[in-house]
């Protein structure tokens, strides 16, 4: 066999034990232990750059005029009157922070209590014609709360402050819930 | 007056731990024995009072007591009583008091069954369990009071979270707590160790069964949260990579290493210092998971009332007993003698890769989980990382950990030999190679899930075959013989490596589900993988403290019916909120699942999913609970006679030639 491990001969390898020293021994184990965390450093930094996501308020998502293809959160309110079924189960609507819209594509399951003038992020990537194609919509799920990303996207545009009724295009409505992701 | 005694025990309990903080500290100072030995009796009292304080809580929820803040919150007179007990830990003031009741539970299980060991460590391992008891009590009493009392009492209550209205409720962070708080034990343990400044294969051998227990515990935990999760959120998934989710991933992945580590520690006095700090890891860990989830830096349903001061405190828990225990480790560990030296191939050699890599991944983990919270804490910049990250880190660390598995079982202790351990694995190879080609035929999945599938199969054969050569060594006709002479534990290790092949296998089997979304009517088929669901009916359904509406549906494979399969979209008015119950049908390993929306206009959106041999997932933790049960139940590890275990009981060494 031509195996390198087999092809030393006994004494040989006697030899290399011996000399194989507790501080070779720890310089191995140190090299390996630098190995693992330089390919853990090497992955975390590659994944940190290609697969975060952002969240974009409705104005911020205005200033910053994504790419088409980026992939984004964006959290705000469910604009009054903008919301249309288109069908089999794909909806367009829009959200606000009263300030500046993104009209928002969907196609999939909502969340229950979702409706116009309640809080929701969408999660998806910035088409080309300008509408947000999402692939997944959060609500949130309990009528004491907001998704906390939509509370400070609102509180930024300085149209809502904690306590407060929620500002115009929303009615605020007394039943809410959904769950999906937020929940857990 | 139940309430108030309960409070009152509360504060005793306190005193106690403070008592037992200090006093067996100051007798080891100065070697005073009677001293150190009150810390037994001071800890079975501490439990004591702890017990009844929970029994107390217990009592103002089961007869709704709605004078106490907590019972109103979180109850209402019509929730059924299994839901009025464990509502008790399903708010923030009852999980903490759970949390103290845990580590009391540990604490009076060290003073009562500990015999075996040393009394000088026994009082320094309780006198450390004491400051954590006393910081958390100190939390519950200044910050989270469980019996506080309103003045006009209503006349009925908030009721709880209806996601928290399952009998998940009653398992999942009874058993999660029992593996967090388990931690505390080795570390605990730890830190006595390094006070005491004696570290050897003996302190090794007595906090192994420990680190078992929390571990066993832990991986329950974690499936049985998982579980839950894939039933109630009506998305089909088990893992969102969610923050919550990893705060309880990161203490098993760092316990996981400190289980394997401390054998090296055992059987070869070796990586002494590493073991220790993984002892402190794996606690600090479980103090960050409890900060992620109970301060209210992340919402969730797990954070259940967001007080900035509780975060304060938790923080300053951590901060302590994190930096203490970091500080007494870079203060003591140098003067520890460095144990047993071993060449880089051997089975010590193995172990190390092994708590490399599971270390690592634990850092990728920690890493995707706070790096969104400090980057908008430093830069108000929001981000998510989901599974994409985890898959593109932790993924790639976790395949080499498999691969080496079966490796490690195989090489000898000291010097071993990479060549003939290959040899050993052919079978193993063989299997997996034959499963890759079996799951390649099944259509349908990328290649990446049957490339898993091969892995899984070859370590679910690799973890049997060290076991099998041990077994048949002396020929055929002594297996029995050598059987029964194996310790315990050689089994449980080969089980409980096969258990996280059998949930990879269920992992890698995801790739192979199908998904169907759709609006559906009565009389409407909806097809899904091989089988086709058939709605009959959706029905209203009155509950307890709920309506529902019930969508019956029959399974047909073919024209032959399977079963039946009712999700149902459950509504609860006292909180106005809503809750999915997915419908499940097990099939031979995999399950069919279904989940609607609240009906409309005659008809309803459903989910429905067809999952293969899914179930493995859950399976694969209950097999690795059963092999870490079955290591715990050694002789050798039990606690009285731990003292007088021979070394001479391990795996009979292998030639290294």
């Amino acid at each position: 066999m031509n195996w390198p491990m087999n092809s030393v001969s006994k004494g040989e390898r006697a030899m290399t034990r011996k000399t194989m020293t507790r501080k070779t021994r720890r310089l191995t184990l140190i090299g390996a232990a630098l190995a693992v965390f330089g390919l853990a450093t090497g992955l975390s930094l590659f994944a940190l750059r290609d697969t975060i996501v952002f969240f974009y308020g409705p104005s911020e998502y205005a200033e910053k005029a994504p790419q088409p293809g980026t992939r984004l959160r964006i959290g705000g309110l469910v604009k009054a009157g903008t919301f249309v079924k288109e069908g089999g189960q794909s909806y367009q609507f829009a959200v606000t922070d009263t300030k500046h819209d993104v009209k928002v594509s969907y196609t999939g399951l909502l969340p229950d209590l979702f409706r116009e003038g309640q809080g929701a992020v969408v999660e998806g990537a910035v088409g080309s014609d300008g509408i947000f194609r999402a692939d997944s919509v959060l609500a949130k799920h309990d009528e004491r709360y907001m998704p906390r990303e939509v509370a400070d996207a609102l509180k930024k545009q300085g149209v809502w402050k904690e306590g407060e009724a929620m500002p115009e295009t929303a009615r605020p409505e007394t039943a809410a819930g959904a769950q999906k992701g937020v929940v857990k | 007056m139940i309430v108030e005694t309960g409070h009152f025990a509360l504060v005793l309990a306190l005193a106690l731990a403070v008592v037992n903080a200090v006093v067996p500290l100051y007798g080891h100072y100065i070697r005073d024995s009677r001293l150190t030995a009150v810390a037994p009796s001071v800890a079975l009292a501490g439990f004591g009072f702890v017990a009844y304080a929970f029994a107390a809580l217990t009592y103002a929820h089961v007869v709704s007591d709605f004078s106490v803040v907590n019972v109103i919150e979180n109850s209402a007179s019509t929730k059924p009583l299994i839901y009025k007990i464990t509502g008790v830990w399903g708010n923030h003031e009852g999980s903490m008091l759970l949390w103290v009741l845990i580590l009391a539970i540990f604490a009076a299980a060290v003073a009562v069954a500990a015999r075996g060991m040393p009394a000088d460590l026994r009082s320094l391992v309780l006198c450390v369990q004491s400051w954590i008891a006393s910081a958390f009590l100190l939390f519950i009493l200044l910050t989270s009071d469980p019996f506080a009392r309103i003045a006009q009492a209503p006349i009925e209550g908030q009721d709880l979270n209806p996601l928290l209205q399952d009998p998940g409720l009653a398992i999942h962070p009874p058993l999660l707590y029992l593996g967090y708080v388990g931690f505390s034990m080795t570390f605990s343990f730890a830190a006595a160790a390094l006070i005491a400044g004696r570290i050897d294969a003996a302190w090794a051998r007595f906090v192994r069964p420990w680190t078992l227990i929390a571990w066993i515990f832990l991986t329950l935990g974690i499936a049985m949260g998982s579980y839950w999760a894939y039933y109630t959120l009506g998305w089909g998934g088990f893992w969102f990579w969610d923050p919550v989710e990893n705060a309880s991933l990161m203490p098993w992945l760092a316990g996981t290493a400190l289980l394997h580590s401390a054998v090296v520690m055992e059987k070869r006095e070796a990586l002494k210092i590493w073991t220790i700090f993984l002892a402190i890891l794996a606690f600090s860990l479980s103090l960050v998971g409890t900060f992620l989830v109970r301060s209210g830096v992340l919402t969730s349903v797990h954070a259940f009332a967001t007080d900035p001061m509780r975060g304060v405190f938790i923080l300053l828990i951590l901060v302590f007993f994190i930096g203490g225990s970091l500080a007494l480790f870079a203060w003591r560990a140098g003067s520890l003698t460095p144990g047993g030296i071993f060449a880089p191939v051997s089975r010590e050699g193995a172990l190390v890769l092994n708590n490399l890599l599971l270390t690592t991944s634990c850092a990728t983990v920690f890493t995707g989980t706070l790096y969104p919270l400090a980057l908008e804490a430093l830069t108000g910049q929001k981000i998510s990382v989901g599974a994409p990250f985890f898959n593109a880190t932790f993924v790639p660390l976790a395949i080499p950990l498999f691969l080496v598995m079966p490796f490690g079982q195989s090489l000898a202790w000291k010097r071993g030999d990479l060549l003939g351990a290959a040899q050993r694995l052919v079978l193993a190879f063989a299997a997996g190679l034959a499963g890759l080609l079996v799951f390649a035929a099944w259509k349908g999945a990328p290649a990446l899930s049957y490339c898993l599938a091969g892995l899984a199969i070859y370590v679910i054969v690799g973890s049997f075959l060290d076991l099998g050569r041990r077994l048949s060594g002396g020929g055929l006709g002594n297996v029995w013989a050598r059987g029964s002479g194996l310790p315990r534990s050689a089994y449980g290790t080969a089980i409980a490596h096969a258990g996280i092949g059998v949930t990879l296998l269920g992992l890698a089997a995801s790739g192979w589900g199908q998904e169907n979304i759709l609006t559906m009517k009565p009389g409407d088929t909806a097809k899904i993988g091989p089988y086709a669901v058939h709605l009959d009916a959706i029905a209203p359904v009155n509950g307890p403290n709920y309506t529902a509406a019930v969508a019956r549906g029959t399974i047909f494979e073919g024209v032959a019916a399977l079963g039946a399969i009712e999700p149902s979209a459950r509504f609860y008015p006292s909180r106005k909120m809503n809750r999915s119950d997915a419908g499940i049908a097990t099939i031979g390993l995999g399950q069919l699942y279904m989940s609607i929306g609240t009906p409309s206009n005659g008809g309803v959106d459903a989910r429905l999913y067809w999952k293969p041999l899914v179930t493995l997932i859950w399976i694969g933790a209950l097999i690795m609970a059963l092999g870490g049960a079955l290591s715990l139940s050694d002789r050798r590890l039990r606690f009285g006679i731990a003292s007088r275990a021979r070394r001479s009981a391990g795996p009979t060494p292998q030639p290294a030639e």
